[in-house]
């Protein structure tokens, strides 16, 4: 695929979009690609999640954070240049098979990205999304304008910058656990299992999208697996990166 | 026409390139990016007698050109490859190897010949060198005595192309090469991982979950190479050659130095198609060294 721009969009993070040759396959929010890095030092492709797309020009928006090599060349691309790509991979969040109401999507870092996808798909289906975002400080909440034009934005920081201070699961929001039918949850695993906690306790169907090291994102090489209640080892790659809390063994 | 033919005893192959154990899955994983048909062979995961959850997670660190795995043999056993993955698998239109390991002489020998009665498996590729196992794997293949043992036991059960895999963490490898061959193997591929580790230096832990891992990927492949030359020499049997190789270039010093047959492993992650690639850059190399056949480049350095 062609870079067709890629930005800074905060401290430590690049908005890469990309154009596909012809038409885009289907997609669900949650899903990933895998993308091969561009330099020789970095050896595997690094999976990252579908942040947006633009079905008219056939784009698609990948929202990274620089954290090493891989990511920091990612964030070099040029407009123009080549980068191979796998996609889509994985299994999204449930939105479609379930009637969800009133959806709380919860994003954590740059776990935020794949729920870019999934408010505009809500709002397709005529759902504003609330979002509640957490981050140490108000700059590391990536792309808040570009949220809001889909749902309602609440914040968490951990230094008081922006919101609420502290973390997400100790948002006012959550106060009344009546207010959502559903959680979406995106970030790093503490939170998410602070957030699975919190949906158990008060019986909020939950789903959460797990970042494991992957070395294919194809379900070849059994390297990237979660523990389940029903089958034991599976790969977060083919089997998730999304999954219902239920199925896993977090609490047991 | 240049001719790709390869054989591995009498095991016919249309080309010598083969897919790795635990890198490839069971082929289908791949049929979206390639066509799985256009091979020499697959080898599919390990399977053992037992169902195994394999090691905890986290089971990968990448490392400089390379990368370390310590998946522990995760499969569902031998009773459920037969009734859901054999169905499947044996629609290839390619030779379809199965990966066969264990932790005791008897689990291998009592695997092998389970899969000795399914028909449109031609041969087994049996593992005694995965390092990621507390039992069995590895250590049948560091001694000449343990390996030789084992593969009796299985030549034994077993009665068609018996490839043995050897592991590279061993002062001698010929010597075990040798050993395996005077027990009956029908072939030897090398090399399975090499043992290694990383660590996160700002956590001061180590990275994996069983500390030591499995080094696979290009970083490797001089050490394969060497060991696939000098195993060539040493014995009669055919040598099939794996170790980082990412190219038809890399194919080709693998056959170069003897191999009869080559193994593509951790490259199938970089590009799902590779395989498929290195059998068109082969046949290109062939044609414009103006060779007829891969044949007479297996063993030709000069
Ligand atoms: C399904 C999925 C979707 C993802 N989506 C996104 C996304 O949309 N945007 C984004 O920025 N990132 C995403 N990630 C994470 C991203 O893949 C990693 O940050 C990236 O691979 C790091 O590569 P690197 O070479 O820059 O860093 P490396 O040099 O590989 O690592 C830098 C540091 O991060 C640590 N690290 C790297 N990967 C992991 C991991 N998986 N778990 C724990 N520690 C790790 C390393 O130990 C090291 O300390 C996703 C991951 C998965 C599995
Ligand atoms: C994730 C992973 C899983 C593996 N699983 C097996 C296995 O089940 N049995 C086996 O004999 N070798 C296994 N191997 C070893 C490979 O088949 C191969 O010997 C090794 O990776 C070296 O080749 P490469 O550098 O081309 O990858 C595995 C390797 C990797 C990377
Ligand atoms: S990354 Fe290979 S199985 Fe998931």
């Amino acid at each position: 695929m062609l870079v067709a721009d890629n930005r800074l969009v905060g401290p430590c993070a690049t908005l890469l979009t990309l154009q596909y040759p012809g038409e885009l396959p289907e997609m669900v929010a949650g899903q990933f690609a895998e993308l091969q890095v561009p330099t020789a030092k970095v050896l595997l492709r690094r999976p990252i999640s579908i942040h947006a797309i633009d079905r008219e020009r056939n784009l698609v928006e990948f929202l990274i954070q620089i954290v090493g090599e891989g990511t920091q060349s990612l964030a070099e691309l040029k407009q123009g240049d080549k980068v191979n790509v796998l996609l889509p991979l994985g299994n999204g969040f449930s939105y479609r098979t379930t009637h969800v109401a009133r959806p709380l999507l919860i994003g954590g870092g740059v776990g935020v990205a794949p729920l870019l996808f999934l408010g505009q798909k809500f709002a397709a289906h005529g759902i504003r999304p609330t979002f509640l975002f957490g981050g140490r400080t108000e700059g590391l909440i990536l792309r808040k304008e570009e949220f809001r034009k889909y749902g309602d934005l609440f914040m968490t920081t951990e230094d008081g910058s922006a919101g609420e201070k502290g973390f997400v699961t100790n948002h006012s929001l959550l106060m009344d656990s009546e207010s959502f039918d559903r959680i979406f949850a995106c970030g790093p695993t503490p939170m998410l299992k602070a957030v699975a906690k919190w949906a158990k306790e008060h019986e909020t169907a939950c789903e959460v999208s797990l970042e494991h090291r992957m070395a294919c994102g194809i379900g070849a090489c059994l390297c990237c697996v979660e523990d389940t209640a029903d089958e034991g080892n599976v790969c977060v790659c083919k089997e998730g990166p999304v999954f219902n809390i239920d199925r896993l063994k977090w609490f047991n | 026409m240049v001719q790709l033919n390869t054989k591995i005893g009498s095991l016919e192959l249309k080309n010598p390139v083969m897919t790795a154990s635990g890198t490839f899955g069971y082929g289908t994983e791949y049929a979206d990016f390639m066509d799985i048909n256009r091979l020499g062979a697959i080898i599919v995961k390990g399977t053992t007698l037992n169902p195994r959850q394999g090691n905890a997670y986290p089971r990968m660190a990448e490392t400089p050109s390379g990368m370390l795995n310590a998946v522990g043999l995760q499969n569902k056993g031998v009773d459920y490859f037969v009734d859901h993955i054999y169905p499947e698998v044996r629609k290839f239109q390619t030779n379809v190897i199965v990966n066969v390991s264990g932790s005791c002489i008897e689990d291998y020998a009592q695997c092998a010949s389970i899969i000795n009665t399914l028909d449109d498996i031609p041969a087994i590729e049996l593992n005694i060198s995965c390092p990621n196992v507390k039992q069995g794997g590895m250590a049948f293949g560091v001694r000449p005595e343990s390996a030789a043992q084992v593969v009796s036991a299985v030549r034994k059960a077993y009665d068609k192309i018996l490839i043995v895999k050897l592991s590279p963490n061993v002062t001698d490898i010929t010597e075990i090469a040798r050993a395996v061959e005077g027990a009956g193997a029908d072939s030897v591929s090398l090399i399975n991982t090499m043992l290694g580790m990383a660590i996160d230096a700002e956590k001061r832990k180590p990275i994996l979950s069983t500390i030591t891992g499995g080094m696979s990927g290009p970083a490797v492949k001089p050490v394969a190479l060497r060991m696939v030359w000098q195993t060539a020499k040493a014995v009669k049997i055919p040598v099939i050659g794996l170790g980082g190789i990412c190219s038809a270039t890399d194919a080709i010093e693998f056959l170069l130095a003897g191999a009869s047959a080559i193994q593509i492993g951790t490259a199938n992650f970089i590009d799902p198609a590779i395989s498929e690639k290195v059998v068109d850059g082969i046949e290109e190399y062939l044609t414009r060294h103006g060779f007829n056949s891969v044949q007479d480049i297996i063993g030709a350095l000069e």
